[in-house]
């Protein structure tokens, strides 16, 4: 069972909305269904994000994925200790692992998104 | 990785296939073959193969038999390296090449006896080599063509551990001496009641290593054997994924990415497999007006480099087959492998260059942008393999 207290896009990443900030990251099964991330490239602070708008790279041994923004806004803070060390998306993708943090331009982007029930159903569990 | 496949031919299985898909193997079509890609991930089996040992299903590869006593002049006449003289139970690491020195394949050829030859090619032109040698062979006196590759299985083990585990396989309980004194690229025969065993030291990892021809009927049993045998060792599967990480950082070339019938071996930094002197093959006069003339371009390892706002090294991304390489704003290559190697934890690359290109003003283009690079030499990691020529410089 997927996390209950965020919402899910169906590329596989997740979005903690808390107040008027949200915390975007990569869940559980994509990790794992990734393999060893090695290098991120994220959208820097400040940059004016669309909802679905592509906004960085995630990049394995054998592959580069796009990040799509599931929720648009501006973006106020980057994880920088998963720039340094990308493992920590393998290791911790709910937590440490976080990407990037928005301030939500319009609230009902969020309806729009997965519930974990949903995600849990899209992803067989 | 090049696929041969067309979505409407079924892929060819291995006498192994069933049992990576039922312990946990990511499968994926490669060379028309269902082969593994991954078992626990890429970079654990890395670090197994370099600290501990690890076993890989090979079975895809191409073995050719040529008997004959024409074959040792007939097959020299084909070969980059020269393959005459060879001792029975020497293994020589060799391109052919086309006319023009454009490579067709990288091979081994194993001289097993006095007049029996077994030549080694990649999965993916498996079927053009076959029908090459065949072409060739047309005509010439006492050469003997046998496509064994439908029957034969290939299993590598290679690591540190590799002779310890290998020592242990009740086959060759009575080979202990042979087993001690087989060099880097030879091999021995060993008879069996299925059929005969080739047990040769060699290996795509820069770890000392052996890869194991047997019968197709042999196969799951070896591999079950030194799976149990090996416990103590560490021993674990090891996908394509990885395969491809390890050869990568002895630089060890990849045909369809350091080796093309677009560009010679010399090009490709495998001149030390090409003997131009007092001998004929096909693609010498190429190869020969192209070293008198200089090479157009060279293989080069560069190393993508990033740093933050301060000046603080960042990870950098992983400059892929066909980034471009720029030399200021002229485009001069190409990038043939990348990788972020697991051991050395830096991204790197291997890349066809335009001879005489200032180092310090290289840069490479990955997803629309320009990354500074700084070339470095290659072999990135000496392979541990006492007379490979990627074993240090």
């Amino acid at each position: 069972m997927v996390a209950s207290d965020r919402k899910y896009t169906k590329d596989h990443e997740w979005v903690l909305a808390e107040g008027e900030i949200a915390t975007v990251g990569v869940t559980e099964y994509a990790a794992h269904e990734l393999g060893d991330v090695v290098f991120l490239e994220l959208p820097e602070v400040g940059t004016v994000v669309g909802q679905g708008e592509t906004v960085g790279t995630i990049e394995t041994v054998k592959s580069v994925e796009d990040l799509f923004s599931p929720v648009g806004g501006e973006v106020v803070a980057v994880n920088e200790a998963v720039l340094d060390a990308p493992e920590t998306v393998n290791q911790d993708p709910l937590e440490a692992g976080w990407l990037y943090k928005v301030r939500i331009g319009d609230r009902s982007e969020l309806d729009e998104l997965l519930t974990a029930d949903d995600y849990d159903a899209l992803i067989g569990g | 990785m090049t696929t041969t496949t067309n979505d409407d031919t079924p892929l060819r299985s291995t006498p192994l296939t069933a049992w990576h898909r039922d312990h946990g193997a990511r499968m994926v079509p490669f060379a028309g073959f269902e082969m593994p890609v991954q078992y626990r991930g890429v970079l654990s089996e890395h670090a197994a193969v370099r600290e501990r040992v690890g076993l890989f299903d090979i079975t895809h590869m191409g073995e050719i038999l040529a008997s004959g006593p024409g074959v040792e002049a007939w097959l020299d006449g084909l070969c980059t390296n020269r393959v005459s003289g060879m001792p029975e139970g020497k293994v020589v690491y060799t391109a052919m090449c086309r006319p023009d020195g454009g490579v067709l394949d990288d091979m081994l050829i194993y001289r097993l006896g006095r007049v029996d030859w077994m030549i080694v090619c990649n999965a993916s032109n498996h079927d053009k080599i076959a029908a090459w040698v065949v072409e060739r062979a047309a005509g010439v006196a006492g050469v003997t063509l046998d496509d064994a590759s439908d029957r034969t299985a290939m299993i590598a083990v290679q690591g540190p551990e590799a002779a310890a585990l290998t020592g242990r396989l009740a086959a060759l309980s009575d080979s202990a001496d042979a087993l001690d004194a087989l060099d880097f690229y030879t091999a021995f025969v060993l008879p069996r009641p299925g059929g005969r065993w080739i047990v040769s030291r060699t290996g795509y990892t820069g770890e000392r290593g052996y890869e194991l021809y047997v019968p197709y009927d042999d196969a799951l049993p070896l591999w079950e054997e030194l799976l149990a045998l090996g416990g103590d060792l560490g021993v674990e599967p090891i996908g394509l994924a990885a395969r491809d990480t390890l050869r990568f950082e002895p630089a060890y070339c990849l045909y369809g990415h350091e080796l093309s019938e677009d560009w010679t071996p010399l090009e490709a930094g495998i001149g030390w497999a090409v003997r131009l002197k007092d001998r004929d093959f096909v693609g010498r006069a190429a190869l020969q007006g192209q070293k008198e003339h200089g090479l157009p371009r060279q293989l080069v390892g560069l190393e993508v480099t990033a740093a933050d706002a301060a000046g603080r090294e960042r990870p950098a991304p992983i400059a892929r087959q066909g980034a471009p390489v720029f030399c200021g704003d002229k485009p001069v290559g190409f990038v043939t492998s990348g990788t972020k190697s697991p051991t050395l934890g830096r991204s790197l690359a291997l890349a066809l260059v335009a001879t005489g290109c200032d180092p310090a003003d290289l840069s490479v283009e990955i997803r629309d942008r320009r990354h500074p690079v700084r070339t470095v030499p290659y072999p990135f990691l000496a392979a541990r393999v006492k007379g490979d020529p990627r074993a240090a410089r």
